[in-house]
């Protein structure tokens, strides 16, 4: 039963653009590809270490910034473009893993969000590199032997193939000594590293391959959108992520991606069915119903039903 | 085997609060140690030290020779020394399997770039790594509760769960930090059998307990705190008899009883 259910799924996901004719709906599906890298991500620190970052966007900023610039000025290839958008937030994440040393809580939340603020300040300031609020125009459409990926199902089978490597990554450290160790330190650090688990190791790891993932999501948005400036910074990015996450289900594999799929078409959705000022009501009653009802997120609670029907 | 777990002159003085004031002793390999004394004696704070959970003021603990004052937690298990908490302290949201696999985390050798490349690798050391936790499980009584969460766990059986996740880190020194409190007198008496079973399998075993009987029963060596300070070293009979352990426990004399820690 649940077999059938993923290769339906599967199935649907990988003919979508056959199916979906209109070009701005399509559109909506490659940005839910887009954040269900991101929720992805975050899922990673948050779901499973226990610790939640609130500056998720620079990560994601930094992947976009990375690939448009060198695309751009150095006139790279995309593809090192994208290989840069994963290393150079890979490397942010390491230092913000090695800073919270003993950093939990809301001390972690404060080091995240100030890192972002610090990122997007330099964004909009250092004129010379970012060109500031005028941002990145002209980033390079990415191309694929000879082909470019320009075309919006090109594209969405591009960050199809993102999504499914990254939901691997997540699958493959969730079930190994390296995911049990991540989850220990969410449910008790203390007597983890009683029994010989490093902390600061492991966080410093997740919080690695969290911000690599981040900034390849940065990278595909770079490369599709065509621009980059300091709004992919924004607030908002981060705590759309952290809906996602929570919404979805925290700490299981599929949560983010359904969350990230769920709370990128709503917004679609809500705007065809009603006006713009009842579109932010209308969503944020929904979330609250999401969260008063299934406050685990929907995936764990859709499993306890099914459980409970079987 | 000179494996012994030394301590010199250790102090931790918390403000003007002496917690331990310059205590020294050795716990011998493969005996079962035991460290009693009132409340506020310093035994837990004794055991934060040698475990890395505290800082001392002065002093240094050695273990096998090598000094380990003010190593991390994690690396003073991975040296061998294992530890358990006074307070339950299991992964409460975790299957009991899946608590002791966490245990059992210095067995196992993949690190990140395994986990994502070798994914053979993975499932050969899963599966050595099951076997292990089904026998440790096993070893503590807990057989049959498996797949059951740490949180649904009867509160005797959680701690004999922490017992389990504690002996899953293959120590070669056994902390036990008041394993029997809330016990019922028969899971005490199982405790006990346990306690010596791994003692005979090689494992030192080093104990705070406030139940005498169950301390009396089974150590090979006693030491008593009072007041952070130690005021008995020896075997039980020695340290039954002893007059100052005497008073300290009737509470006459026994300056520093009341000093917390």
């Amino acid at each position: 039963m649940a077999t059938i259910g993923r290769l339906l799924i599967l199935a649907i996901a990988a003919t979508a653009p056959l199916w979906v004719w209109n070009p701005y709906h399509l559109h909506t599906l490659i940005m839910a590809g887009i954040f269900a890298v991101l929720a992805l991500s975050l899922n990673l620190l948050l779901g499973y270490t226990g610790q939640l970052s609130l500056g998720h966007a620079a990560f994601f900023g930094i992947g976009a910034y990375a690939s448009a610039l060198l695309t751009v000025k150095l006139e790279w290839s995309p593809w090192l473009g994208l290989l840069a958008a994963i290393a150079a937030p890979g490397l942010a994440g390491w230092g913000i893993g090695r800073l919270a040393l003993k950093i939990r809580g809301a001390y972690f939340v404060l080091l995240t969000i100030s890192f972002a603020g610090v990122i997007s300040l330099v964004s909009v300031n250092w004129m010379e590199l970012t060109n500031g609020p005028l941002g990145l125009p002209g980033v390079p459409p990415i191309e694929l032997a000879g082909f470019s990926l320009r075309s919006k199902s090109a594209y969405y089978y591009l960050v199809l193939a993102a999504v499914t490597a990254c939901y691997l990554v997540c699958l493959a450290i969730v079930r190994s000594r390296v995911g049990r160790a991540l989850v220990a330190l969410r449910e008790n650090e203390t007597l983890a590293a009683s029994v010989g688990i490093d902390g600061t190791h492991y966080l410093v790891l997740a919080a690695v391959v969290s911000a690599a993932m981040a900034g390849l999501g940065g990278g595909l948005y770079a490369h599709y959108v065509r621009f980059v400036s300091p709004e992919v910074f924004l607030f908002t990015y981060t705590v759309t992520m952290v809906i996602m996450v929570v919404a979805g289900g925290k700490g299981t594999l599929a949560g983010p991606v359904v969350g990230a799929v769920i709370f990128t078409a709503l917004p679609e959705a809500l705007r065809e069915l009603t006006s713009y000022q009842w579109q932010m009501l209308v969503y944020g009653v929904l979330l609250v119903l999401v969260l008063f009802f299934l406050p685990q997120g929907i995936v764990p609670s859709l499993r306890a039903m099914a459980q409970r029907r079987a | 085997m000179s494996d012994a777990l030394e301590v010199q002159d250790l102090a931790v003085r918390f403000g003007g609060v002496a917690a331990l004031g310059g205590v020294t002793f050795a716990v011998q390999p493969e005996t079962v140690t035991s460290l009693i004394g009132p409340n506020g004696a310093g035994k837990t704070t004794a055991f934060n030290v040698i475990t890395g959970f505290q800082s001392p003021t002065a002093g240094r603990v050695t273990y096998g020779g090598e000094p380990i004052t003010r190593w991390r937690p994690h690396r003073i298990a991975a040296r061998g020394l294992v530890r358990t908490f006074q307070r339950t302290s299991v992964f409460p949201a975790l299957s009991v399997m899946d608590n002791v696999l966490t245990g059992l985390h210095l067995r196992g050798r993949i690190g990140l770039a395994g986990a994502l490349l070798r994914r053979d690798r993975v499932r050969a050391e899963e599966r050595g790594l099951r076997d292990d936790a089904r026998r440790v499980i096993e070893f503590v009584g807990l057989g049959t509760r498996g797949d059951a969460l740490a949180s649904a766990l009867a509160y005797g059986e959680q701690r004999l769960l922490e017992l389990a996740i504690a002996l899953a880190a293959r120590p070669r020194v056994l902390l036990l930090d008041e394993p029997g409190s809330g016990m019922t007198a028969s899971e005490k008496a199982t405790l006990a059998a346990l306690i010596l079973k791994i003692r005979d399998d090689g494992i030192t075993v080093f104990l705070v307990e406030h139940d005498m009987r169950l301390v009396m029963g089974i150590s090979d060596r006693v030491l008593v705190l009072n007041g952070g300070r130690l005021i008995a070293d020896g075997t039980s009979a020695d340290v039954q008899r002893d007059p100052e352990v005497i008073r300290a426990y009737l509470g006459h004399g026994g300056q520093g009883a009341h000093a917390g820690a």
